[in-house]
């Protein structure tokens, strides 16, 4: 069948058959086949990237913005501000690993609104943070205060620092030890055998090396 | 190093990892018997008195409104149940609470973020376990309770003090293993 046959189903059946087949070719198309593949390949890659930018494109402001209602947000972008930097640093209790700015889980965006409401109310910060912390506790904290119920958890980089260093001058110690001590003195056997060899009976080769 | 102790040290891996492996299998039977729940978060409120609050009643349900004022100087410990109509878990409960209702043991109920019609309806059909009831639609005084789901559930003692929450629904095991032996330690 003839591969130039344009539109038919066999048509491009055929010529697939020809793409894979590209030995029986003559040199010349050959050289067409593997520029033409180039192109193919190379007109692919560009599709393929065209894609992904597309698709960072589409999600990109999902991840650089709150999630919510527009329209919950203050008409002061200074306020606006404060209330999004605290909101980042408040747990979802729900979805347990997002904050409420990121979480659109109902009980996310009371939280977000009730965060607006005290910001409006005149509450400083850290007011906000003690009324949300009076009622969920330190769980809703995304940074955990520093207190002896939370010391394992900041403790245990320091630990984990110290414990390495520890482990680190230990084996030095060892390798040093190892180092100084040498091998362990000739019995009276192995110096008869030495000097029976006609070799000097301190453990040294001629050359100087251990023996 | 003697080669007893290295040998020894051979082992260690195998001795963390029977420490981890037995560590694993305490916290999947803790989950098995619900003493222990990864997701669980301890109420902020415990040791307190119940949040101040006035919420409006459940018209058409017969029972008089929950607030704060009803939580204070009882006769004996309480149960305050947060619930609604589309929270498929409150049904797998509704049964334990009509059964302590039906007990004797005070079970106030608040509806949260419910449609009174779908409240109704729900009590209609699954019966109506609550002493005193009341709805919170917009879910505010819920967060003053640290409410993060429905079911939630809290034992506060004759003093009114929050005792003991449970997030999520209360199975026949919870009632047994958990609501009973804290309705006798706060009976008196």
């Amino acid at each position: 069948m003839d591969p130039q046959t344009p539109g038919a189903a066999s048509g491009r059946l055929a010529s697939r058959n020809a793409l894979v087949r590209p030995a029986a070719l003559s040199v010349r198309a050959r050289a067409a086949f593997a520029a033409s593949a180039r192109v193919v390949r190379t007109a692919r890659l560009w599709r393929n990237a065209g894609r992904l930018v597309l698709l960072c494109g589409l999600l990109a402001p999902l991840s650089a913005h709150a999630v919510g209602n527009p329209a919950d947000m203050l008409p002061d972008p200074a306020l606006e501000e404060r209330a999004r930097n605290l909101g980042r640093d408040i747990r979802c209790m729900v979805c347990q690993n997002q904050s409420i700015e990121d979480s659109e889980v109902g009980l996310a965006r009371d939280l977000r609104l009730i965060v607006r409401e005290r910001i409006v109310a005149g509450d400083s910060d850290a007011q906000v943070m003690a009324f949300l912390h009076a009622r969920y506790g330190d769980f809703v904290l995304l940074k955990p205060p520093f207190a002896w119920s939370t010391a394992a958890l900041w403790a245990t980089p320091v630990v984990a620092v110290l414990a390495g260093l520890g482990l680190i001058v230990a084996m030095r110690r060892r390798a040093a030890a190892v180092a100084g001590s040498g091998p362990p003195p000739l019995t009276e056997e192995e110096r008869q055998r030495l000097a029976a060899l006609g070799l000097p009976p301190t453990g040294q080769g001629q050359d100087g090396t251990r023996a | 190093m003697s080669p007893a102790s290295r040998r020894a040290l051979l082992f260690a891996p195998f001795a963390v990892a029977a420490a981890g492996g037995v560590a694993f299998y305490g916290m999947l039977q803790g989950m098995k018997t619900g003493e222990y729940n990864p997701r669980g978060v301890p109420s902020a409120l415990i040791g307190r008195n119940a949040p101040d609050f006035t919420l409006p009643p459940l018209d058409g349900a017969d029972t008089p409104p929950l607030t704060s004022a009803d939580l204070r100087n009882l006769p004996g410990p309480v149960l305050v149940n947060f619930w609604a109509s589309w929270c498929v878990p409150c049904i797998i409960e509704h049964p334990q609470l009509v059964r302590l209702n039906r007990e004797g043991v005070p079970v106030y109920g608040i509806a949260y973020k419910d449609r009174p019609e779908d409240s109704l309806r729900f009590l209609r059909q699954h019966g109506n376990p609550f002493r005193r009831l009341s709805r919170d639609e917009p879910g505010r005084v819920a967060i003053d309770w640290g409410v993060y789901g429905v079911p939630e559930t809290y034992l506060l003692d004759r003093q009114g003090i929050i005792r003991w929450r449970f997030a999520g629904p209360i199975t026949p095991d919870v009632l047994e293993q958990d609501i009973r032996p804290l309705l006798r330690r706060h009976a008196s």
